[in-house]
């Protein structure tokens, strides 16, 4: 797993960061790319300022343009052809980092930022009952329930479905139907959850079924129970053979190998693979808009009527357009943000914790 | 990684049952009940799959046989007129429009990120920017929504004036329309951020699988870091590449609220991506659920039907690609 690291492309690698040798040729000083940063940021303030544009985007976008072009065009001079190549291909990849970084830093500060705002005790304890879209009281109780009912049936479903197909994909699963099996698990991953969400509505419109947090919970199973295969699988593929074999050479029949040995060996990993999943489905708002409707009272009953849940509520508190309920979409995002990210949290410490022992 | 089963391997003298065999061999009422379970399940999930296709199929074909314009070619959508019409093409084109710039976008910068985790950051960096990756895949899609909706939407402006102004020539970059940027290529720019994490995860592990000896038999020639990865890592990921960017297609193509709540959509086409309008398919069906009668609603089945076999191409395509180089197989989907 190591990586190349900036010692390697030096000749001499014992001796650490000695200075090049006489062997190779002039090379620019090694802090000689925070000078070109410098000048090219400073270059880009100037340009911009100078043609009076304000997107910051776009300064971060010249500034970008002319490290490459600075580093480049120095490198060829003072070094060779081949060694500003190398540095052109360097600086893109910092670069492609540096992009990427810039929405996805802005997208967990603005909900963080805008969230806690309004987050408190009252907007976790409140349901909409009552509450107009421009007025700044009201909460999310209501969606909470909804989210943690739908989340949790579909969690009892697929846990069970999930595990079992794994179990039969790695223990005994050969021939044909083991192939279509696995294909098809890859294939439903895959399902982009409105049309799972259409599907229950097609069952529905056949069986005149009325909405409820049943119905979602279904569609979410859709979505989970693939997840919870691919993850399962993996993880019982990396249990020992010699486990395995050594239970059955005591005579134990397989399904007890199976339920004895090999689950609980894999249980960490199956457990964050689960969590994952649930992590997974409870942001999903599609199926819920197709299936259970929404409302504004508290309806703990999946069974019956419509409910709501977290990512539909944001939904819905963004299109009313009001500035409360800005407020309020932003804070059930940082609620469901922080739901997901502990699970996600959770899970992968659970996996590092008790990841079976591999060979590698 | 391990081998995939426990007979396989076995060397054992004393004549190991024969592998097709195996379930059958004992006779035991626990095992039989076990693989039974396990089969059912197993069975379960693609009697599942099929009839997810038989069901679409079933109400899609009540609304098109009633549909009196062309499915396919029709440039409108009102299932509740008095001849009901509607088709998808306004739809598909969106779709495939706004995926398509949302891979352009996202595959390059992903591989780039890829490589920088592999390959570039600093060892102590690399792993927790791999575990932020990662985390950031979870994030729901409707955070997304609201985050494009309401901070990127305002942002992009001036890059769209930019864009107009410089590359407005190219016809496909000409801002016909006034408009707030609430246009297809914003929603390409928003789906762009949203498939990074999973293109950038997937490639990674592929780039991790490169031999060694490779890299280092290059290295040893004499080449620079960006010539070890021209020559040995990238020749050997190509697959792991085109496979992780089908994979972020497939999601961008059915990508729900983030398109709904930053696209202002409408019925019409044109390549001018910065205008604002256009539509997608999961766009359409979240926008009018809500007004649709029952016939309305087999209308927008009939579009999920589509963008369900077009997800379905995508991702088959993807898999049979990945399953050709199976250590790929950890799609941490």
């Amino acid at each position: 797993m190591s990586h190349a690291t900036a010692v390697q492309d030096r000749p001499t690698p014992p001796t650490g960061p000695a200075p090049r040798s006489g062997l190779s040729s002039r090379s620019l000083p090694r802090l000689a790319p925070v000078g070109f940063a410098v000048v090219s940021v400073a270059l880009a303030i100037g340009i911009s300022l100078a043609a009076g544009w304000h997107s910051k985007v776009q300064w971060g976008m010249i500034a970008a343009l002319l490290f490459l072009a600075i580093s480049y065009v120095a490198t060829t001079v003072v070094e060779n052809k081949r060694q500003a190549k190398d540095r052109l291909a360097t600086s893109i990849v910092w670069v492609c980092f540096l992009i990427a970084i810039v929405p996805l830093a802005s997208l967990l500060w603005t909900t963080v930022s805008r969230g806690a705002e309004r987050l408190d005790g009252y907007f976790l304890t409140h349901s909409m009952a009552g509450v107009l879209g421009s007025e700044a009281s009201g909460g999310v109780y209501h969606a909470l329930i909804g989210t943690l009912e739908q989340v949790g049936i579909a969690t009892v479903i697929s846990a069970p479905l999930g595990l079992l197909t794994a179990v039969y994909l790695v223990e005994y699963g050969k021939g044909s139907l083991a192939k279509a099996v696995t294909f098809f698990v890859d294939v439903m991953t895959g399902i982009p959850s409105i049309v799972a969400g259409l599907f229950i509505l097609s069952i529905m419109l056949i069986f005149e079924i009325q909405p409820s947090g049943l119905m979602g919970a279904l569609a979410l199973t859709i979505l989970m129970v693939p997840v919870v295969v691919r993850s399962t699988e993996e993880m019982l593929k990396l249990v020992p053979n010699e486990l395995r074999e050594a239970s059955l050479a005591l005579g134990i029949p397989k399904w007890r190998t199976i339920l004895k040995v090999v689950l609980p060996t894999a249980i960490g990993g199956i457990t964050t693979g689960v969590m994952l999943a649930i992590a997974r489905i409870a942001g999903e708002t599609a199926p819920i808009i197709l299936l259970v409707f929404g409302s504004q009272l508290i309806n703990a009953n999946p069974f019956e009527g419509a409910q709501s849940s977290l990512p539909f509520y944001i939904y819905e508190q963004y299109k009313i357009g009001e500035a409360a309920s800005y407020d309020r979409a932003w804070a059930a995002a940082l609620v469901l943000i922080a739901f997901v990210m502990i699970l996600n949290l959770v899970a992968r410490g659970i996996a590092r914790w008790k990841a079976p022992k591999t060979g590698r | 990684m391990a081998s995939t089963t426990p007979i396989d391997t076995p060397p054992a003298p004393p004549a190991p049952p024969d592998r097709k065999e195996r379930p059958k061999s004992t006779g035991r009422a626990g095992d039989k009940v076990f693989v039974g379970l396990s089969r059912g399940s197993g069975i379960l999930l693609l009697v599942l799959m099929a009839s997810i296709a038989v069901f679409l199929s079933y109400r899609a074909a009540i609304a098109i046989s009633k549909d009196e314009g062309n499915f396919l070619t029709t440039f409108d959508w009102n299932p509740a007129g008095d001849p009901p019409v509607f088709g998808i093409a306004v739809l598909l084109f969106g779709t495939v429009v706004s995926s398509i710039i949302a891979m352009v976008i996202a595959v390059p910068i992903a591989v780039g990120i890829a490589l920088f985790i592999s390959h570039y950051a600093p060892r102590k960096l690399a792993a927790p920017i791999a575990y932020v990756v990662d985390l950031l895949a979870a994030v729901p899609s409707i955070v997304y929504g609201i985050w494009g909706a309401l901070v990127l939407v305002p942002y992009l402006e001036g890059l769209n004036l930019w864009l107009d102004q410089f590359f407005g020539w190219t016809y496909i970059f000409e801002k016909t329309e006034v408009g707030v940027a609430r246009s297809l290529f914003t929603v390409g720019v928003l789906l762009a951020i949203m498939i990074l994490p999973i293109v950038t995860s997937v490639s990674r592990e592929v780039f991790l699988q490169v031999p060694k000896m490779n890299e280092e038999a290059a290295l040893a020639l004499g080449a620079t870091r960006w010539e070890v990865i021209r020559l040995s890592v990238l020749p050997f990921g190509r697959s792991g590449i085109i496979s992780a960017s089908m994979l972020g297609l497939g999601r961008a193509l059915g990508e729900t609220m983030a398109v709904a709540t930053v696209l202002s959509p409408s019925f019409i086409i044109s390549l001018h991506v910065l205008n604002p309008g256009g539509g997608t398919f999961a766009q359409n069906i979240a926008a009018k659920f809500g007004e649709a009668d029952e016939f309305g609603r087999d209308a927008l089945i009939a579009s999920g039907l589509v963008l369900f076999v077009l997800t379905l191409l995508v991702n088959g395509a993807a898999r049979l690609i990945i399953a050709r180089r199976k250590e790929y197989s950890g799609a941490n989907a």
